[in-house]
């Protein structure tokens, strides 16, 4: 079967360019194409799709686009029927789309509008024997390679699978394609960060400091010490501007009545509960327990730990090194080092 | 003025994730191994939903949670024997050996079905909650597409937060990239919330609880027909456990100076 393929991006929040993962499926769509010889469209949703445009230039491919001041906004009922739209114009076999939060909340219900299929998630594809694609189940603890027999079928990819596209800039023809836009029931009314001494899972952190359970514990002189340890957690953050991930029992110790770090909440949970952040290096610390807590560092590449167990399942064939000591009195003397550091 | 609402919680079963998964290949395709044997959870996020669900209908005199869960009978009734203590809900089971590697299409059609099916179900009032992803496909497939069977074009995913208001709208808090949440107003149901973690934790177990809503779940788990997946074209080419043995350099006996200095130095390369 002679294959096409659309990709459908979005506008950054600028609204003059595309966002930095819908230039890394631009880039798969080229790929794609010249390894399946298949005709690329495409397709671009923006507040101003020729004034978005402008960063494909160079890409050798019919750009189309909807334009509307709808798409300022990330709305489900809009953001599918623009996109629909662009299928419609185009009618690909194959849509490729970036798995942004703006693309997630639409991608599978598109899918059903055009009468298609979507797998998401994808993390590599190969096309030796037909098309292929890669991802992963129970939460990255089995991977998988699946192919689909139905079209239109729709893929949404994970950041960093492709490079970002880079345009050779200049004027980029957009063909404006029609959309009736639904009934606005929804408004979006702004995003809502959390507060600056707030810390949470940081896309561009270089680094994840994972807290476990074990800073709330009865420590050494049969005391907690969970200010202590929230004042140490702190510190090290505000030194090194790392993410903050943890476990799901430490954030749900509050509705337990036992000592808990306040400034803990959901949007802290990696692993089985959580999510699975992206960071070149990881330090897991009073962590234990085994695989539904390792796999939120699955995606951390140098990983190190502090534990009192050697054998603790966050460390051992996890981390690349595990220091058997008091998490407490180390971090204490790390912040001491980056503070004398500044 | 408060509004009586109908929220429908999907949630599917997932086994208990302290249990090691590996995957085989049988005459069906791909599978888990001794999958028939694993305990089995209601899938967490999904949980969050029913927890936030409850909670909702608390405040909200008058409003009713159903919840729609998919899985072989035997487990589906292993697991309500735990959740049924979490939350008051009547359960509508379908009875279908569903994992992972089924086809969220099929799911979403069967689970759509069955909504559709719950006598007294109003759409004016109907909140269809479930969990943004599921811990078993993790594709965030199946709740849009129900929302789309069943005609609701207003939809909601990595939900954190509702806060109903009078006039029968509510605002909602999704999250999106960098740690942050988008803040849209609604105006009224129906809608569609995949749920995150949400902000409440695991109710406690309340036998009494338990066993009111034991009384519907039992004779609905017996009226549940078998149902069978189609595989909607997917084939799995593969399915293999990740590659994950690093050679750990465990480090004893280090004073914490010594450590904190190598940890510094590690933190700062590049």
């Amino acid at each position: 079967m002679a294959e096409s393929i659309l990709v459908l991006t979005h506008a950054d929040e600028t609204g003059r360019s595309l966002t930095k993962l819908s230039m890394e499926v631009v880039s798969a769509g080229k790929d794609l194409a010249a390894r399946l010889d298949a005709h690329l469209a495409i397709g671009i949703l923006a507040v101003d799709s020729v004034s978005a445009a402008g960063t494909v230039g160079g890409i050798g491919a019919p750009v189309f686009g909807v334009s509307d001041e709808a798409f300022a906004q990330a709305r489900y009922g809009t953001d599918i029927a623009g996109y629909e739209a662009l299928y419609r114009a185009v009618q690909p076999t194959i849509i490729l789309a970036p798995q942004s939060s703006r693309m997630a909340r639409v991608a599978a219900g598109l899918a059903h509008r055009i009468g298609g299929k979507v797998d998401t998630h994808i993390t590599a594809i190969r096309t030796e024997g037909g098309l292929e694609v890669s991802r992963w189940l129970y939460r990255q603890r089995i991977e998988t390679v699946i192919t689909r027999s139905e079209r239109p079928w729709v893929l949404t990819f994970e950041a960093g699978v492709y490079p970002p596209f880079e345009g050779t800039g200049g004027d980029v023809v957009v063909e404006p394609v029609a959309v009736e836009l639904p009934p606005k029931r929804t408004k979006v009314i702004g995003v809502r960060a959390p507060a600056q001494a707030a810390q949470t899972i940081r896309p561009d952190a270089r680094m994840l400091f994972v807290a476990g359970a074990g800073w709330t514990k009865k420590q050494a002189d049969g005391q907690t010490h969970a200010l202590e340890a929230g004042e140490l957690i702190l510190g090290f953050l505000q030194k090194t501007g790392a993410s903050l991930g943890s476990s799901k029992s430490l954030v749900d110790q509050g509705g337990d009545g036992q000592p808990v770090l306040p400034f803990l909440t959901h949007m802290n949970q990696v692993g089985q509960t959580g999510s699975t952040p992206r960071h070149a290096k990881g330090l897991a610390t009073c962590c234990h327990g085994e695989e539904p807590h390792v796999v939120g560092w699955r995606f951390i590449g140098d990983r190190r730990a502090i534990s009192l167990d050697p054998n603790c399942g966050w460390a051992r064939g996890k981390a690349d090194v595990v220091y058997v000591a008091d998490a407490f009195k180390v971090l204490a003397k790390v912040n001491e080092l980056l503070g004398s550091r500044r | 003025m408060l509004h009586a609402l109908h929220i429908v919680v999907c949630a599917g079963i997932v086994p208990d994730p302290l249990q090691t998964l590996e995957p085989v290949t049988g005459a069906n395709g791909p599978a888990l191994k001794n999958e028939t044997m694993l305990p089995a959870v209601l899938d967490p996020w999904a949980a969050s939903a029913l927890y936030e669900g409850a909670n909702l209908v608390a405040k909200n005199p008058g409003s009713k949670l159903w919840l729609v869960s998919m899985g072989p009978k035997a487990k589906l009734q292993q697991v309500m024997m735990t959740v049924a203590q979490k939350a008051t809900f009547e359960l509508v089971p379908i009875d279908s050996a569903s994992n992972g590697f089924a086809d969220a299409h099929a799911t979403a059609a069967a689970v759509a079905d069955a909504i559709e099916g719950i006598p007294g179900l109003e759409k004016t009032r109907l909140l269809i909650f479930g969990g943004w992803e599921s811990a078993s496909r993790g594709a965030g497939v199946t709740l849009q597409v129900v929302g789309e069977r069943l005609g609701i074009t207003d939809q909601f995913m990595g939900v954190d937060q509702i806060e109903m208001r009078e006039d029968g709208s509510f605002e909602v808090l999704e999250r999106v990239e960098g740690g942050k949440h988008q803040v849209s107003v609604c105006a009224g149901a129906p809608a569609v919330f995949g749920w995150a973690t949400g902000n409440l934790p695991e109710p406690r177990g309340n036998p009494q609880i338990g066993m009111a809503n034991m009384r519907t779940v039992m004779p609905a788990l017996q009226k549940a027909k078998p149902t069978t997946l189609a595989d909607g074209g997917l084939k799995f080419v593969s399915a293999t456990l990740p590659s994950q043995q690093r050679q750990t350099r465990v480090v004893k006996d280090l004073a914490p100076e010594v450590i904190a200095a190598e940890l510094v130095e590690w933190i700062g390369a590049e």
